[in-house]
């Protein structure tokens, strides 16, 4: 306790800080990715467990018997969507109705910043219809939704299908106490959207408690691959991803996440590779901030949700769309037992595999030991602004006796770097039209050359910063200026990972070094290559080659290009339609608080 | 026995109790496919519960009832439990509309105990009165307190005769979040003069009628006149139960009724006690047997103007043997032919929801149609809103096609925390086939812990909205009250010809508030203590410890220097 009263011991503890800062930092940021790799490893993590009382103990029997029928409705809905060249409006409404559904049909319109050429859609009309059945002696106060997307071509028939197999023999039941809300969608997240903002027409049903987004597209299917991510990152409560894999568990279905099955072998080396690739993919995902599937947008609202997404792939093991159905009543009976909305679960998690989970109690110190680094190094540079510290009586050191080196040295990097940050966001979809008509490009090709062109503009900003500057930068200058920029850099990532761990992570694992080695004493040239291979940008080309890596579907460096550049058209797409927060993040604080550092590397 | 009372009259000589029974039930074939069965028991009594009146000899009427009237000055009560919400896109509109949960308003006398204006007397009474109701209906009807009660200054006028409407004397509270079942079904089928041992009442049975879509049973108390001139007046007591059976749940998609399914029972006789007991079918949407076939079939029709609409019934009447034919039973049987299930446009609905996300505001969305193709008319808009979402009243809109409609009347009453809740009413004048919305948006407070329900995250409830309007009618109503008419068709009273009297409700809305962690208390005990432990500790020490410059201590030499100079009588080094 007397460790800060007493000078002596004080000092001695600043000194070993300051002399040995940079192994700590070192150390600090080994440990910190060990400690996340170590994540993975299944002893380390716990088993999930059912925390919500009203779906653990209640027993539920499946009895869905319509498979088969189903499937014609499929084929029927196939047939419709082929003859009405889109969503089959009339005949949906007509089956719902025949169903004993109380039926609405909600149009939409909507007009993209810019065209989005990989769903090739700019101007956005559509109709969702949905179905609501209401729960006999209910007031209208619940409601749990049922969704299936209505997508061109010949994929997710069966998920329709499906849908209305299941509200068929719903109605006929008397169990339920939430109204349910069967809803085919069309263009995917646009009509979600219009369907969930609340308007005068849109999905209403009281207050949603849960909802399931459905995805089917082949008769029979091998697994159920269970989607959590939502918009920013947001997950839904664990019991929900715990309600599915205790069904699929109970009726013997091949239940992955990301994609990849459970396995058994922990202990061997592929095993924990294997769980180590489940995990990055979670992290990718939820880094990237977009909705991955047609769930997403339901988080927002506080409703739980997931997307489930049928696949067929070349296993013996089949199972039929009866048993899926069979899954999907048993999931919703359990839902309708609710009495409170999920809530005991955890909402900050990561799936190492669907039957571990790592809580973010046992994450977080991968994220704090990289932090800290940024502490560190705020700490070793006080000190040395500090120094000589005139020892008074009472050991606290004066600053006013430090010469500062003027507000305007701090400031106007700052303000500089920080409106580049503003015309990067800002300028892409301003001048879409004026490049559009200067050069040969298409719109999209326009958003996504103009954002890396102001970025890369961005990188002779330390020139323009010293034209304003009034005299040559100071020693303390730059030490004042990485000062501000590793505190700003260590609120921002400590914000940024408090929402989106995934995010605040990645981007710690790249800027804390820069971070923690610029100063403008180091050799030039490498130094600037260092920088820039650590910057945002690059490090969203490394995660779209690492992710497609981690998929098994590695790709040359020209499709890896493309890639990233439509992720790029994508992300501020997402920024615009729903509100996704990546874009403006990096963009408008990001971004900048690179440049401080590459202005600091620049120092003259 | 006080004697000394001038009121006290002989017991010989006072007349034979005037009163009256009758019962009747309306089944309604919906397009739906559903079918609405709504049961009306009626009592009338010439006497008079008033002014320090002791009624100790009851026949028909309920004593517990009396004994409530006449303690409490009530001068009229309605009472209502509803489970599940009245559908009025598929089902049009009910005989007595009621709002999920309990609703309770009651209208007290201007009594001697309360003569001069005092709020705290009713307000006394009224917290006796619905403890009393609370023990007669078992229900939670104890939770109603001032939080949760209203004096709405429009929106509910006296049914019965009587010319006070100070709104002083009124009290209004829903309990939205009641569950009605059977417990609550006991209680007042033994309000009934033949409990459910004879007459339609035997067709009550709970495990029926809680296997529906809809169940709302009633009473309703008060004064009415005993004849045209309305010279005396008696008190009526109305229990109503209306009830709607689902196509698909009960008759497994079959579209057949009959009374045995929908009630397990038949009807063998009519209540003895019951000066009419008829059963009537809606028959007006198929005039000739078209749509369904009704059997045994009767020659008996009859017509009523109700909810501005003239109807047409077959009338089964109880009290004649030869309805029970041969058999000695009743069982009515009415098969669908054709099957259609489009919605219906009623002229006046509406609807409530809560937008917004994040837990700290909100708005909420009020929507009235009006489908009337080319008549506008006014509303009587009602919104009770607890304390706990603060309404920001200045951002109150109320729009229709897209322009500002201004209402002509606004009453509000803001709320007192944990006191009083919010009171809005208004008179809205809904343009011809238009939408008018209610917007204001709220702030979620956040509570005292214990003032959180056992279970927070399922949610708060607000109450129904209630929109009261004249409607314009299709017909014109006939005014002739003298004439003999069903008891379904003359609740509200109406006096202008060519409108007619509605009152909707909205769907009660789920609130989330802030919810904190409970577990939270044993958290903030940890971090208290270490916060107290590290940071104050380390502070108090700052700050009461003395510094001073520590002299250098010497080295051992001259330590062992100065201890032979000590001995040796010299000063030290």
């Amino acid at each position: 306790m007397g460790l800060l009263s007493d000078p002596n011991r004080r000092r001695a503890l600043i000194s070993l800080l300051t002399r040995l800062n940079s192994p700590i930092c070192v150390v600090c940021y080994m440990a910190g990715v060990a400690w996340f790799m170590g994540l993975a490893f299944e002893p380390f993590t716990l088993r999930t467990y059912m925390s919500e009382n009203a779906m653990g103990s209640t027993m539920v029997e499946e009895r869905f018997p319509a498979g088969e029928r189903a499937l014609t409705t499929g084929r029927e809905f196939s047939a419709h969507k082929k003859k009405a060249g889109g969503m089959p409006v009339d005949w949906l409404v007509k089956t719902m109705q025949a169903r004993g559904l109380e039926v609405f049909t909600q149009r939409f319109s909507r007009k993209l910043p810019f065209p989005d050429e990989n769903k090739e859609r700019y101007m956005v009309k559509g109709t969702n219809v949905y179905g609501i059945l209401r729960a006999p002696r209910a007031p209208r106060t619940e409601a749990l939704v049922l969704s299936a997307p209505c997508t061109p071509g010949d994929s997710n028939n069966q998920a329709v299908g499906l849908l209305l197999g299941l509200a068929q023999y719903f109605r006929n039941q008397i169990y339920w106490a939430k109204d349910i809300i069967f809803l085919v969608n069309e263009h995917d997240l646009i009509g979600m959207q219009a369907c969930i903002t609340f308007s005068p027409d849109s999905c209403r049903g009281g207050s949603i408690q849960a909802a399931l987004s459905l995805e089917l597209s082949s008769d029979v299917i091998t697994s159920m691959d269970l989607v959590l991510e939502g918009l920013n990152g947001q997950l839904p409560n664990l019991d929900l991803a715990n309600l599915f894999y205790a069904f699929c568990q109970k009726i013997g279905v091949l239940c992955t996440i990301q994609g990849k099955l459970q396995r058994n072998d922990w202990d061997s080396v592929s095993g924990y590779s294997h769980s180590v690739q489940t995990m990055m993919l979670m992290v990718m995902k939820q880094a990237s901030g977009r909705p991955w599937g047609d769930h997403g947008l339901f988080l927002r609202y506080h409703i739980e949700a997931a997307s489930i997404k049928g696949i067929n792939s070349f296993r013996q093991y089949k199972t039929d769309v009866t048993t899926i159905g069979r899954l999907l009543e048993g999931m919703y009976r359990k839902l309708n037992n609710l009495l409170e909305r999920l809530h005991q679960s955890y909402f900050f998690y990561l799936m190492p595999s669907l039957s571990h989970f790592v809580s973010i109690g046992y994450y977080m110190p991968a994220f704090g030991l990289l932090a800290v680094i940024l502490l560190l190094r705020a700490l070793d540079l006080w000190v040395q602004l500090a120094t000589p510290p005139p020892r008074t009586e009472d050991g606290i050191t004066d600053k006013e006796q430090v010469s500062s080196p003027g507000v305007l040295s701090v400031l106007t990097p700052l303000v500089i770097s920080h409106l580049t940050g503003v015309a990067l966001y800002t300028l892409p979809i301003q001048f879409q039209e004026m490049a559009v008509e200067q050069f040969p490009v298409s719109e999209t090709e326009a958003v996504v050359l103009t954002a890396i062109g102001v970025y890369t503009a961005g990188l002779a900003l330390p020139h323009n910063t010293h034209r304003l500057l009034s005299g040559e930068g100071t020693e303390q200058g730059w030490r004042v200026l990485k000062l501000v920029a590793v505190l700003y850099l260590a609120v921002l990532l400590g914000c940024t990972a408090l929402i989106n761990f995934s995010l605040g992570f990645i981007l710690a694992l790249t800027l804390v070094p820069v971070a923690a080695f610029v100063t403008p004493h180091v050799p030039k040239v490498l130094s600037a290559f260092i920088l820039v291979i650590l910057s945002p940008a690059c490090t969203l080309l490394f995660s779209v080659f690492f992710f497609q890596e981690l998929q098994e579907l590695p790709v040359s460096f020209q499709e890896g290009w493309l890639l990233y550049l439509s992720v790029i058209s994508q992300g501020i797409l997402d920024h615009f339609l729903y509100g996704s927060l990546v874009y403006p993040l990096i963009a408008l604080l990001v971004y900048p608080c690179w440049l401080l550092f590459w202005n600091i590397l620049f120092w003259k | 026995f006080d004697t000394s009372a001038p009121e006290t009259v002989d017991p010989s000589s006072v007349p034979q109790p005037k009163d009256d029974f009758q019962e009747e039930l309306v089944i309604r074939p919906l397009h739906s496919g559903d079918i609405y069965a709504s049961f009306q028991f009626r009592t009338v009594w010439e006497t008079d519960f008033m002014r320090g009146n002791k009624v100790s000899h009851y026949r028909l009427f309920p004593k517990s009832l009396g004994q409530v009237i006449s303690k409490f000055s009530v001068r009229e009560l309605h009472i209502s439990f509803t489970q599940g919400y009245w559908r009025t896109m598929q089902w049009g509109q009910p005989f007595q509309p009621s709002p999920p949960g309990a609703e309770l308003w009651v209208w007290f006398q201007d009594s001697a105990e309360c003569k001069v204006y005092a709020a705290g007397c009713v307000d006394g009474t009224w917290k006796e009165l619905t403890n009393v109701l609370s023990g007669i209906f078992c229900a939670s009807l104890n939770f109603i307190d001032s939080t949760n009660t209203v004096q709405p200054s429009a929106s509910f006028k006296p049914l019965g005769i009587g010319n006070e409407t100070d709104h002083r004397f009124l009290r209004y509270a829903t309990l939205p979040r009641e569950i009605v079942c059977t417990e609550n079904l006991t209680p007042w089928k033994k309000l009934l003069p033949c409990g459910s041992k004879a007459g339609l009442a035997v067709l009550l049975k709970s495990e029926k009628l809680f296997h529906s879509s809809f169940h709302s049973q009633a009473v309703h108390i008060r004064p009415v006149c005993q004849d045209w001139q309305c010279k005396t007046t008696s008190w009526e007591l109305r229990q109503t139960l209306n009830v709607v059976f689902d196509l698909h749940n009960s008759a497994q998609g079959k579209r057949e009724w009959s009374l045995f399914k929908m009630f397990s029972r038949t009807l063998t006789e009519a209540c003895p006690l019951a000066s009419s007991s008829k059963i009537y079918i809606d028959i007006t949407d198929n005039p000739q047997g078209e749509q369904f076939e009704v059997s045994p079939a009767t020659p008996l029709l009859s017509q009523a103007v109700v909810l501005g609409d003239r109807r047409t019934f077959s009338v089964y009447d109880l009290t004649q043997q030869i309805t029970f034919g041969t058999v000695r039973s009743l069982n009515l049987l009415i098969r669908w032919k054709s099957s259609e299930g489009d919605m219906l446009r009623p002229l006046l609905h509406a609807e409530r929801y809560v937008a917004g996300y994040g837990l700290q505001t909100g708005e909420i969305h009020t929507l009235m149609y009006n489908n009337h193709p080319y008549r506008s008319f006014p509303v009587l808009l009602l919104d009770s809103v607890p304390w706990y979402l603060r309404l920001y009243i200045h951002t109150l809109t109320v729009t229709s096609k897209g322009k500002d409609n201004k209402p002509s009347y606004i009453h509000y009453q803001p709320s007192k925390d944990r006191l009083r809740p919010h009171l809005l009413e208004m008179l809205v004048q809904l343009p011809p086939n238009s939408v008018t919305e209610v917007t204001v948006q709220f702030e979620r407070a956040l509570l005292k812990w214990t003032e959180y329900t056992p279970d927070p995250n399922h949610g708060f409830y607000v109450g129904s909205s209630v929109i009261s309007s004249l409607v314009p009618s299709i017909v014109a109503m006939d005014t002739n009250s003298t004439r003999e008419r069903p008891l379904f068709s003359s609740f509200f009273p109406c006096k202008e010809e060519s409108s007619y009297f509605v009152r909707v409700y909205t769907e009660p809305l789920l609130v989330n508030l802030p919810t904190p962690d409970f577990s939270m208390p044993y958290n903030v005990i940890c971090l208290t203590c270490t916060v107290v432990a590290v940071g104050y500790g380390s502070l108090y020490n700052l700050l009461t410890r003395s510094f001073q410059i520590e002299e250098p201590s010497p080295g051992l030499a001259k330590r062992i220097a100065n201890i032979i100079r000590k001995m040796r009588g010299v000063p030290p080094l």
